[in-house]
């Protein structure tokens, strides 16, 4: 028998009874996501299959980037099992997830700590012994205006022999909201993480949908996009300005930070709020963008346009900056590939991951946004794949508000139907913001799981700093922007 | 270098004339909310069902005033505007919404209780230099990001003598964001310690004024107040920057329209 037809296949943004996700022994469901894996899929998710007491079953929903499509499979209940982690190191947060939620045992984990529900002060942390090593403890309040977030160094000198990151502090149960049906969900999950709120809101619009089995309009699914690609620009170019002011290049900070003001504006231009919130609809979108509206939005995107290019010119034409970036906090496409990193970082070392274009959803079935791909994996890098990424966008919304399809803004809302599970993915400006949903034999919601990209790249900035002065970390750990509530929860 | 300097003549002054202009925000921005309980008459009970944090209180009252709106639960995504059949509640786009004591935030009518100054041992203090410490204490990084941008050249923080500092020991005082997770609570009241004498805490966004969309959450402690006194509140989900700046600035005694009742 194929691997393959042990597997549910799902695509982006549909739903499938759960009985049809073929329930396996551990050692058959571990088996087979090994075999996956060794053929190129990805770990999407690793979590428990709706229920958070042992025994359970496990669910694995593993991506094929390359034919858009994703695989389920469920193993029989269990109270503990070997780990899958030093098989399969993208799966190390995912197993200390379950761990904390369930106490399902991954035996064998190397690192089985707590993730975000137990207070983070109680963790143990990895010490490093030897003459001359000492260790640097951060957070959780950080110099900033930041979230909060324990980092703790082990240092030789000036020099990071080893980083450990623990979050927890911004737990606020975010996902246990969700899991209660609640029509209000939708402002919950626009705060899972504020500078995503479209991505996280719209994830849970199409997880959702999915479940009722609606569709919206074309209309609205081109209205999403355009926020979605505006929380993308104002999201990039801020980092780009946050990264010139970590390196001292205060007049590429105050530009790049001043046009991040122009994609946020444009955000309360459309929908009345700095960042999206209150725009999107279950069933479609709340706003339109009327004519006179779009040919404002349109002239604001041309002379962003060129703003950015002449800002990124004076940047990255900047020998002294450059060589600030290269080779600064390395993720090798090795490290890329076995920690399962996903958005910007994946893209900045190599890999071409991106939702827009291996699950294409919504609008993006019809309109392609050209990835861009880079393979240093240094701060350069990932500083570089924002600008080329800002100006794609940039394109895109001023083709799409070119021709603005007509129709609805929303399609009536309908029942949520028995017995499924809705995998959706939409490409924030992080990266992949997945949302699972199941739904009962009452046709309730029974249970919600959010996995935003921070998730899966935390670890890469502990990588990052390896062997680096401590002075950069900052700069490396900026270079990620990683969010500590997407993570939480 | 030249490129810099380019880019310098082309990019211009971008600071804004805050607070001597009156600020343009766009027709669909929601501030304020103004309630008319004469229109209120129909008597359903639609945009209580309609708020997401259960703002809005409809209680009998022999002055007629039945409709109340809590600012510190409001997340001003207009749902309750949408779903009055009769008009009752309007957002206006006046962006001043900042107060010093909690009650203050719920409105009744058109008008709100905007914050007075400081007194003035502590306005002499702080009202020309005005050192803050952030704290972040389950923000979702939305009410960080328009502090953050309250730096940024069109802002220009520094100009009112206002500044972010990165320890509590350099501060006056404490901007609170974010519901106070319970894993925050202790970081919290360390910094809050930390901070010396006299010193003011001002808590921003719904989830700092009252754990906003995270209120049923048993994970948080429903804002800032349940652990550190707080001497103004701004809500918002997030407060645009110039809420902020008002509040800041109503609080320090140097905005020109003293008047603390708007209409």
């Amino acid at each position: 028998m194929s691997s393959l037809s042990r597997f549910a296949l799902i695509r982006n943004g549909e739903s499938l009874k759960t009985s049809r996700i073929p329930e396996v022994p551990i050692s058959d469901f571990r088996a087979d996501i090994l075999k996956m894996i060794s053929s190129g899929k990805r770990l999407c998710a690793l979590i428990l299959n709706e229920k958070e007491k042992k025994p359970a079953k496990l669910l694995s929903v593993l991506s094929d980037d390359a034919e858009g499509k994703l695989y389920l499979n469920s193993s029989e209940p269990v109270s503990s099992y070997p780990a899958l982690t030093p098989d399969l190191p993208q799966a190390h947060l995912f197993e200390r997830e379950i761990y904390e939620n369930s106490g399902i045992v991954p035996e064998g984990h190397p690192w089985l700590k707590p993730v975000r529900r137990k207070p983070a002060d109680q963790a143990v942390f990895f010490k490093e012994e030897g003459e001359e090593i000492h260790e640097v403890a951060v957070g959780p309040i950080h110099a900033g205006i930041i979230e909060p977030g324990h980092f703790r160094f082990q240092c030789h000198g000036e020099k990071i022999h080893h980083l450990e990151i623990q979050l927890g502090y911004q737990h606020r149960g975010a996902e246990a909201l969700l899991q209660k049906p609640n029509r209000f969900s939708l402002s919950i999950a626009e705060s899972i993480c504020g500078d995503s709120a479209i991505a996280h809101g719209w994830a849970h619009c199409q997880a959702l949908e999915a479940l009722q089995g609606i569709r919206p309009t074309l209309k609205a699914e081109s209205l999403r996009a355009i926020l979605l690609e505006t929380e993308r620009l104002a999201n990039h170019i801020g980092d780009l300005g946050a990264i010139s002011g970590d390196i001292g290049y205060l007049p590429a900070s105050a530009y790049f930070g001043r046009l991040r003001g122009d994609f946020l504006n444009l955000l309360m231009l459309i929908s009345g709020n700095r960042y999206g919130k209150g725009f999107l609809e279950l069933g479609g979108a709340a706003f339109d963008i009327p004519p006179q509206m779009r040919s404002q939005a349109i002239e604001t995107l041309q002379r962003a346009k060129r703003h950015l290019t002449e800002i990124g010119e004076m940047f990255f034409g900047e020998s002294s900056v450059i060589s600030r970036l290269e080779e600064t906090g390395l993720i090798s496409q090795k490290v890329c590939a076995d920690l399962g990193l996903v958005g910007v970082a994946a893209r900045a070392s190599g890999k071409d991951l991106d939702v827009r274009q291996d699950h294409p959803c919504g609008l993006f079935r019809f309109r392609y946004i050209p990835t861009v791909k880079l393979t240093s994996g240094d701060v350069f890098a990932r500083a570089m794949i924002r600008f080329l990424e800002s100006q794609r966008s940039l394109d895109f919304l001023s083709a799409v508000l070119d021709s603005l399809p007509e129709g609805d803004l929303t399609v009536p809302r309908g029942k949520i139907l028995e017995e499924r599970l809705s995998v959706s993915l939409i490409e924030g400006w992080r990266g992949e913001v997945c949302h699972i949903a199941f739904s009962n034999a009452e046709g309730k919601l029974s249970g919600y799981k959010v996995i935003d990209p921070s998730f899966h790249n935390w670890m890469a900035v502990a990588i990052s700093v390896r062997q680096g002065e401590i002075s950069d970390f900052p700069l490396c750990n900026k270079s990620f922007n990683l969010s500590y509530a997407g993570h939480d929860l | 270098m030249i490129e810099i300097i380019k880019n310098r003549l082309k990019q211009g002054y971008r600071t804004s004339n805050f607070p001597n202009e009156k600020p343009e925000l766009p027709e669909r921005f929601r501030g304020r909310p103004a309630l008319n309980q004469d229109l209120c008459a129909s008597g359903c009970a639609d945009c209580l069902s309609a708020c997401p944090t259960q703002a809005l209180t409809k209680s009998p009252d022999p002055e007629g005033k039945t409709l109340s709106l809590d600012m510190g639960r409001c997340l001003f995504c207009g749902e309750c505007a949408k779903s009055c059949p009769d008009g009752a509640i309007v957002f206006t786009r006046d962006h001043r919404l900042a107060a010093n004591k909690r009650e203050d935030l719920l409105i009744q009518s058109q008008e709100v209780k905007l914050a007075a100054s400081l007194k003035e041992e502590m306005r002499r203090l702080f009202g020309r230099s005005l050192k803050l410490r952030q704290v972040s204490a389950g923000g979702c990084s939305a009410c960080e990001a328009e502090l953050t941008a309250l730096n940024n050249v069109v802002f220009d923080l520094g100009r009112f003598g206002i500044q972010f500092v990165a320890s509590p020991r350099h501060a006056d005082g404490l901007v609170i964001t974010g519901p106070v997770t319970k894993h925050m609570k202790e970081a919290l009241q360390l910094a809050y310690q930390a901070v010396p004498e006299p010193k003011i805490v001002i808590a921003v966004g719904a989830c700092a004024l009252s754990g906003g969309p995270f209120m049923d959450s048993t994970e948080q402690l429903g804002g800032a107040n349940a652990i550190v006194p707080v001497d103004l509140y701004i809500p918002g989900c997030p407060p645009h920057p110039l809420t902020i700046l008002d509040g800041l600035l109503r609080l320090l005694g140097r905005l020109e329209d003293k008047m603390e009742t708007v209409k």
